[in-house]
């Protein structure tokens, strides 16, 4: 009976393993920093919850106590909280900062980097 | 298992670490940053259960929530040039 949760939790771990090692190799290999933002959010959430999952049944049936099982759940909802959050804050700071987006073939979407802060301006210009 | 999870998180981080160097504007700095520091939370956890003490979950609940509130304060940082003054609540860009 036992082995099915090992054979589980390896599978749900291996998979967010490759979620991860995805995740790091988009991040080195995207051209332009929204993109990157995207491949990095890739590791934070298929990653975290992948493995996350696998170590929950680990918790839950190996060692056989609820309470690291919800210390384990409550490890991925802060993460899935707060990782999405902060790539949009890098995101708006950087088109804030005039950043322009390009799309494939690097032409830039947004016309001048004035337009982008305009985009980006969390309140309306204080005139 | 959890060796196999320790050594991907490990190549990742390497990947994040040289877009932390290479990384030609700042903001690519800070996302290799804090996707450091989720990797390490994912570490610390797998590392946790490794070692049979599930106590690092408590390590990697704080170490989760800090940097994120790094990340923030840095941009807080970009985005008004100060972090404690009140002077931009008013006229806010």
């Amino acid at each position: 009976m036992m082995w099915i949760i090992w054979i589980l939790s390896w599978l749900l771990i291996l998979t967010g393993c490759v979620f991860i090692v995805a995740g790091g190799i988009g991040l080195v290999r995207m051209p332009d920093l929204y993109t990157r933002l995207h491949a990095a959010s890739v590791t934070d959430t298929g990653g975290a919850i992948f493995v996350m999952l696998g170590l929950f049944l680990q918790a839950l049936f190996v060692y056989g106590s609820w309470f690291i099982a919800a210390k384990v759940m409550i490890v991925l909802f802060f993460t899935l909280i707060t990782s999405p959050t902060a790539s949009h804050a890098l995101a708006k700071t950087a088109l804030l900062s005039g950043f322009v987006p390009t799309d494939a073939n690097g032409k830039p979407i947004l016309d001048s980097p004035e337009t982008a802060q305009r985009l980006a301006r969390s309140r309306p210009e204080a005139s | 298992m959890f060796v196999a999870a320790t050594l991907a998180l490990l190549v990742t981080m390497i990947l994040t670490l040289f877009r932390a160097l290479v990384g030609p504007t700042i903001f690519d700095r800070l996302l290799a940053v804090n996707s450091f520091g989720t990797k390490t939370v994912l570490l610390i956890a797998v590392y946790g259960f490794l070692t049979k003490r599930p106590e690092f979950l408590d390590i990697a609940l704080v170490y989760a929530l800090i940097n994120y509130i790094g990340t923030i304060a840095v941009l807080k940082f970009f985005e008004y040039d100060d972090l404690g003054s009140g002077a931009y609540q008013e006229d806010d860009f």
